[in-house]
């Protein structure tokens, strides 16, 4: 097999016989691969030494509220979409000890965490949570503040990408222009072809590691059709969207209607179980707890993920400051879909539809745009019946 | 995000509930730094971390005064320490006063209850520079006169001639004989010219409301009236995501606001 030099933007194949490579020169390079693998029920993110642990041959069927895993009629090894986990697994841990403190005569020693952080491998990464590991880039990595320990797991991570070869029922990136096309932030980005008895893969290279890490595995060069294949899913993918989001001002809107019906509407449905932020891969909310042992004499400070869906949240002197539910849905999606664009720039959903499958009672953050956007349009709006319903649809 | 190391220099009460802590760093040769209206977040060893607002003069650069109502787990346990205790500090963190914009205006400031505390710093900031302000009132509000803060250097400001103080409580206890009724009732009672005034305003949510309801009234535009907001704060430097009000995270962007860049969000019900 020839091996054709290779540059940033090229596309070259990947035979699916050898990925197996590809992770064994990621794990001599000392990443920590980690990717899509089945356990919990569900495709989850977990440690990736071997091909076979990825879910091959398997796919998930998404709507909102529920989850089911099915076989495939092929061995595809990345047919499905995003499961409940998100790459802030990694990033952004559930729990992490940010310090010690000791007792001493005149008063305490702060001791600093010394981590040792073996830099990622991400196998497998969707374009939305492309968007959505860059949300978070820009929140802690980019401020006034930098979060060091954010950016230690973040800075060295290796990520190979996947265009999604099809997009389940509460998929919706092209509403939000999150996908399914990977366009940036990957190092490599793959696309899965399975003919009658080929399986390869069609490999963009986004960046000179990249480059380098494919020499190191077996590839290549890819022939016009094989690109137009790659081409043809990814444009497929993005017809099979589950679900849309009409964004069209969405933050004035939003903004408007603090006090639209619809908030009291969703609010007699929500559990107020924070599944969706925990799901949610830009939600970034965390708090601290600071612990003694039994002596007194040692303390620690552990940084624990939080969810703007709890009392304690806004808990100040006195009272919470949303206690009922319908503030904080409210408060949750309205930073998703406004004040997050007035913060970062940029919209704090990337469409991946998680919170729909996961949601216990299958609320539906499209559904309740486009509830409060009708009202708004029948409230506001001076155009004739005709022109209306044109609008809606 | 690390803690630094301070000692407690002094612990004195203020009121039965309230008391003022002043620091020294620990490694002495780190001076302080801070403008008026800015916090700290205060660490209490196995405890929590809290936010504070520095209440001292920010010329004053060897010692840092924080003001605290002892009201749960934390701000008890702080308290109870002594001088030559140590504290944990992370500051300081927020926006400032006007106190540069000011110059050459009248200045109102109005606190209610704690509230004086974030604005002691803007008084001793005017009373150094007293010639480049014109009027300068201090409107003071409190429940009871047990109540009340610094009450020695009240009577101090109280005793000039450049400055004019009004001190107004809830409920008259004991000898009072001064004012009562709410603090917004003392506004009408001073001279000011609205269109060259300064309006500083820090307490309890619903008085802040009716403050600036009265303010505008008298015809003081939004954009001369400044606000100290309140929200849970966890790090204090926009990455927790806790202290959010409508787009802006109070722990970053405020506490201290001019009122026109946060109306919008402000008084609103459970935002
Ligand atoms: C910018 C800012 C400046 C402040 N300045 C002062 C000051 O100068 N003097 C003063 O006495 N108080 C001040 N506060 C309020 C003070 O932070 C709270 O009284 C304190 O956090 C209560 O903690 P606790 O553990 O004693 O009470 P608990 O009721 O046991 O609190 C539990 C937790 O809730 C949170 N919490 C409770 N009340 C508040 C509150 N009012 N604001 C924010 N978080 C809260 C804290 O995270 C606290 O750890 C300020 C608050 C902010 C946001
Ligand atoms: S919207 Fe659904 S997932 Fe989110 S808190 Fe409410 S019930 Fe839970
Ligand atoms: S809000 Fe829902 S759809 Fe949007 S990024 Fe978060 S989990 Fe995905
Ligand atoms: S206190 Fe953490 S974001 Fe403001």
């Amino acid at each position: 097999m020839i091996t054709p030099s290779i540059k940033v933007m090229d596309r070259v194949i990947l035979e699916r016989n050898h990925f197996q490579k590809l992770i064994d020169v990621l794990i001599t390079r000392d990443y920590r691969v980690v990717g899509p693998t089945l356990g919990e029920g569900a495709i989850v993110y977990d440690e990736l030494n071997s091909v076979d642990k990825l879910p091959i041959g398997w796919t998930d069927d998404q709507d909102g509220g529920t989850y089911r895993l099915k076989k495939r009629s092929d061995q595809a090894l990345f047919g499905y979409v995003v499961g409940p986990h998100s790459w802030k697994k990694f990033l952004l841990p559930s729990a992490l000890r940010l310090w010690q403190a000791k007792r001493h005569d005149n008063g305490f020693q702060i001791i600093p965490e010394n981590e040792e952080i073996q830099k990622f491998a991400f196998i497998g990464v969707r374009s939305c949570d492309i968007h959505a590991v860059s949300t978070q880039d820009k929140i802690f990595m980019n401020g006034q503040h930098i979060d060091p320990h954010y950016q230690s797991r973040r800075k060295d991570a290796f990520i190979l990408a996947v265009n999604c070869g099809k997009a389940d029922g509460t998929c919706f990136c092209v509403s939000m222009n999150t996908g399914p096309k990977v366009t940036f932030g990957f190092d490599l980005a793959v696309t899965e072809i399975l003919e009658d008895n080929n399986h390869y893969f069609v490999v963009e290279v986004g960046t000179e590691l990249g480059a380098e890490i494919l020499h190191e595995v077996t590839y290549r060069e890819a022939n016009g059709r094989e690109k137009k294949l790659a081409d043809g899913i990814i444009k497929n993918t993005a017809r099979q969207m589950g679900r849309v989001m009409d964004t069209t001002n969405i933050k004035d809107l939003l903004y408007k209607n603090y006090e639209h019906p619809r908030w009291d509407d969703v609010a007699k449905r929500c559990l107020t179980c924070a599944n969706c932020t925990m799901v949610c891969p830009t939600c970034f909310c965390t708090t601290v707890e600071d612990v003694t042992d039994l002596t007194g004499d040692h303390a620690e400070r552990w940084r624990k993920l939080d969810s703007c869906f709890t009392m304690d949240f806004s808990y100040i002197h006195g009272g919470s400051i949303r206690a009922s539910t319908k503030s904080r849905y409210r408060q949750w999606m309205t930073h998703k879909l406004a004040a997050w664009i007035d913060q970062f720039g940029m919209s704090g959903c990337v469409g991946c539809g998680r919170c729909i499958t996961w949601c216990p009672v299958a609320i539906d953050i499209t559904e309740e745009v486009r509830a409060i956007r009708e009202n708004e349009m029948i409230d506001t709006s001076t155009i004739s019946g005709k022109e209306k319903t044109n609008a809606i649809a | 995000m690390l803690p630094n190391p301070f000692h407690i220099q002094r612990l004195q009460k203020e009121t039965y509930d309230t008391f003022t802590v002043e620091l020294t760093p620990t490694n002495s040769t780190n001076t302080f730094l801070f403008s008026a209206g800015q916090f700290n977040m205060l660490y209490v060893f196995g405890v929590g971390e809290v936010p504070i607002s520095i209440s001292g003069d920010p010329a004053r650069t060897e010692t840092i005064k924080h003001t605290a109502r002892a009201v749960g787990t934390v701000t008890r346990a702080l308290q109870k320490l002594k001088s030559g205790d140590m504290l944990g500090v992370r500051g300081p963190f927020g926006s400032h006063w006007p106190v540069e914009e000011s110059v050459g205006n009248d200045v109102v400031i109005i606190a209610g209850g704690i509230g004086l505390s974030p604005l002691r710093p803007v008084l001793y900031q005017l009373i150094a520079q007293r010639k480049k302000y014109k009027k300068i009132a201090l409107l003071y509000g409190v429940r009871t006169p047990e109540d009340l803060l610094y009450k020695r250097e009240l009577e101090q400001w109280r005793g000039r001639f450049d400055i004019e103080v009004k001190i107004t409580v809830d409920t008259a206890t004991g000898d009072w004989c001064g004012d009562v009724g709410v603090v917004t009732t003392l506004i009408r009672r001073v001279q000011f010219d609205p269109l060259h005034a300064m309006a500083m305003i820090c307490g309890p949510e619903v008085m802040m409301r009716f403050t600036i309801k009265e303010l505008q009234n008298c015809g003081v535009g939004n954009e001369r009236i400044f606000i100290s907001m309140e929200r849970n704060m966890k790090c204090g430097i926009g990455l927790c995501g806790h202290c959010q009000c409508g787009p802006t995270f109070i722990c970053k962007d405020g506490p201290v606001f001019r009122y026109d860049r946060i109306k919008e969000f402000f008084g609103k019900r459970e935002i």
